[in-house]
């Protein structure tokens, strides 16, 4: 059990997916603009990225290593990645309409966060087995829901301060990241 | 000369990262030294033109309900080519790159050309969209690495250049560095265009 809350602890803070991996900044800069989306955001990943997680691991042990096609683990992955966000769209909006409506228009953008690949890869990567797999997938989704989560507060800020002209939008949310970035270099005596 | 436009707009106009926010993550990982920046631009720039060609060459036979999927099998082709050649021929560069050489395939600005331009105009526009997009893309990662590498380092390409006194901010290099250097650089280009603006406004 120990190792499993050092692994949440690593993944969540020291070596957090989105600020030190740079995993996942595309919709990190793009969805944090408002407490709402971010939360929305946060919780599509959480979900989705588990499952992925889970599933990717079974596909690589289970289909690509008997027919010696690791090679092909890229596009295998996409795949199945791409075909579980339709498939949960899906299944979502057929069984739980309430959270269909807050996670719906983020679910399909998740097919290109390069977090749910990425988090795939170093499982299999690191060579961990299924339930640390899945553990590891989870921790890095919460590690992304709250860098995201902490950004979207501070940029809610911004709509009432005065921003230098050129800095405006994207390059003071940037600057914001590498300061939130710092402040979680600090955990890194942590693990 | 519409070939050529297509191919400089990828320069200065719609310049990855900084005009089209796209592709940040590699921007912001792999960019620690220029000659690493160079590395992930041009294997970036690889899979841009070939999936730009492809998607171009089939946008008529691709059904419009599974384009985006039909787009990522495509993508994902060229990016397991590249793996593959990196692994053999260039092991350091891609033990550097690591994770970051598969994830070309969910690079949002290959996905957003294919989408955008590719599966709207010709093979020969496409290509000359996709080189464009690519080398601007190159260069940018190649101005960020150096930055990085000589406020961080103090070398440049790998030789040193500071003077012998000039204390390196390692700062540059670790990953909060990362993101206040591009945030700083994007402002930098936003001043350049607001003036461009002004003198010709």
């Amino acid at each position: 059990m120990g190792d499993f809350i050092l692994l949440m602890i690593g993944a969540i803070l020291v070596n957090n997916i989105l600020l030190i991996r740079f995993l996942g900044n595309c919709p990190f800069l793009g969805v944090s603009r408002s407490m709402d989306t971010a939360t929305g955001m946060g919780m599509a990943v959480i979900f989705v990225l588990t499952l992925a997680g889970m599933i990717t691991w079974l596909v690589h042990h289970y289909i690509l290593i008997p027919l010696n096609l690791e090679y092909l683990r890229t596009i295998a992955f996409i795949l199945v990645i791409a075909t579980l966000v339709q498939f949960v769209e899906m299944v979502v909006q057929k069984t739980a309409p309430p959270l269909y409506e807050a996670l719906g228009i983020y679910l399909p953008l998740i097919t290109t966060n390069c977090a749910v690949l990425g988090v795939a890869i170093i499982n299999i990567d690191e060579g961990y087995d299924l339930i640390t797999s899945i553990f590891f997938s989870f921790a890095s989704a919460c590690g992304f829901a709250l860098a995201l989560i902490l950004m979207a507060g501070m940029r809610e800020r911004f709509d009432l301060v005065e921003i230098p002209k050129p800095l405006e939008g994207f390059a003071i949310g940037l600057i914001t990241a590498g300061l939130i970035a710092l402040a979680f270099s600090g955990f890194i005596g942590l693990a | 000369m519409p070939i050529r436009d297509e191919f400089t707009k990828g320069f200065w106009e719609i310049l990855p990262p900084f005009r089209l926010v796209l592709g940040l993550c590699p921007t912001l990982a792999v960019t620690t030294t220029g000659i690493n920046g160079i590395g992930m631009g041009l294997a970036t720039t690889f899979v841009l033109v070939f999936s730009n060609f492809f998607v171009s060459l089939l946008r008529r036979l691709i059904p419009r309900q599974v384009r985006i999927a039909s787009f990522i099998v495509i993508i994902a082709s060229f990016v397991v080519i590249v793996e593959l050649v990196m692994k053999a021929y260039f092991y350091q560069l891609s033990e550097f790159l690591g994770i970051f050489i598969p994830l070309i395939v969910v690079n949002c600005i290959i996905l957003g050309r294919a989408e955008a331009f590719a599966s709207r105009n010709n093979p020969i526009l496409s290509l000359a969209d996709g080189l464009g997009i690519g080398l601007g893309f190159t260069i940018s990662l190649f101005v960020l690495g150096s930055i990085r590498e000589l406020l961080g380092s103090g070398t440049l390409l790998g030789f040193h250049v500071m003077w012998s006194s000039f204390e390196p901010f390692t700062f540059m290099l670790k990953p909060p560095g990362a993101f206040v250097a591009l945030g700083i650089l994007l402002g930098l280009m936003n001043l350049i265009s607001q003036y461009q603006a002004r003198k010709g406004g």
